[in-house]
């Protein structure tokens, strides 16, 4: 059986997708057998960002609707070993994700795989809420910004109460992990700091990610940002990767950091 | 610092506004989360015949309902002086 993880955030434009790519890399990185699926009907991306999107042939909604077998569907990711992607389909019929189909497709999945992980659309409507019902576990993507800490609210209210785990009468395992950080701002008193989302949202933090130059340069090769292991986000995610995996390991980047005279003449780019 | 200083603390920074209004707008929000969808009209109806015998504002009135739906309180601010 694998643990079903959803990336998650209400707000778009936060990160999901980057993180759904990292850290489904990154778990693929560790050993262990994983699946990223791309829930965001008629506007995928994460082929785009695991640079495969040349190579969709079938989707998730073929799969679904029996055109094509998963085995078809699934994209043995080139770099990764143990890593496939499940792309969206970019049809522009709002009902062609099934309760029923979803779970059919998840449950053909958990028998293949160690993790499956779910990068969820933007907003709390059917899309989302399909991305998120069946999860074990979430990852709730937030930026040090308001509207979107209040959206990610929201959707954990939606995660405390629409989720088949919810209706059970349990709940899904929340983390937070807050992106897109910038120390400097925050020393400044310009952007909310790790401590004040953690107060407002109170779920544990799984990681922090600068706001970073790789992200950008990652994605346009289409290269999951912790395969650049030199880059500052590549090794925030791998942490994050590490302290999911129940390894204790300290949060980095937190700090303004003070550049050195060699670096400073030198100017190296992370 | 000097007189720069002196300005510069007069202001408050703006990461510490952003963190006070969402604390008050999420724990509003979180109120609100758990109570079923015809409350608010149901709030309003009330309202709507309370305000037929008394001048009262929407902002007069507190409705709560506990988690299992088996208390409804409703709260009504009267004005001090009542209309005959």
């Amino acid at each position: 059986m694998a643990e079903i993880i959803v990336v998650t955030s209400g707000k778009g434009g936060v990160g999901k997708t980057t993180s759904s790519a990292a850290i489904g890399t990154g778990l693929a990185l560790r050993g262990h057998k994983t699946v990223l699926v791309d829930f965001d009907v008629g506007l995928r991306n994460l082929d785009l960002i695991m640079g495969c999107e040349r190579r969709v042939v079938f989707d998730l909604v073929n799969v679904i609707n029996r055109e094509a077998t998963l085995n078809q569907a699934l994209i043995k990711d080139k770099r990764t070993e143990g890593l496939f992607i499940l792309p969206a389909s970019q049809t522009r019929d709002k009902d062609a994700l099934t309760v029923e189909g979803v779970e059919s497709v998840l449950n053909e999945l958990s028998e293949m795989f160690d993790y499956i992980v779910c990068d969820s659309p933007a907003g709390i409507e059917k899309g989302a809420q399909l991305a998120l019902y069946f999860a074990d576990t979430a990852i709730v993507v937030t930026n040090p910004e308001v509207s979107s800490v209040r959206d990610s609210d929201r959707i954990l209210g939606v995660l405390q109460s629409k989720s088949r785990k919810a209706e059970q009468g349990g709940s899904i395992r929340e983390h937070l992990l807050l992106t897109r950080y910038n120390p400097t701002r925050v020393q400044a008193g310009e952007m909310l700091s790790v401590e004040d989302v953690k107060d407002i949202l109170a779920i544990p933090l799984l990681g922090v990610i600068p706001e970073s130059e790789a992200v950008l340069k990652a994605s346009n090769q289409g290269q999951p940002v912790v395969l650049d292991q030199q880059s500052d986000a590549g090794q925030a995610y791998l942490d994050a990767i590490a302290r999911f995996l129940g390894e204790d390991r300290e949060h980095r980047f937190l700090d303004v950091q003070r550049k050195g005279l060699l670096s400073r003449v030198f100017g190296r780019k992370g | 610092m000097g007189i720069l200083g002196y300005f510069r603390t007069k202001k408050q920074n703006s990461a510490s506004v952003a963190k006070e209004r969402l604390q008050v707008l999420v724990a509003y929000e979180r109120s609100q989360r758990n109570q079923p969808d015809y409350l608010p009209q149901m709030q309003q109806e009330i309202l709507a015949v309370i305000a037929k015998y008394v001048d009262v504002s929407m902002d007069d009135v507190q409705v709560n309902l506990d988690e299992n739906c088996s208390i409804l309180e409703l709260n009504v601010t009267l004005p001090e002086t009542v209309k005959s």
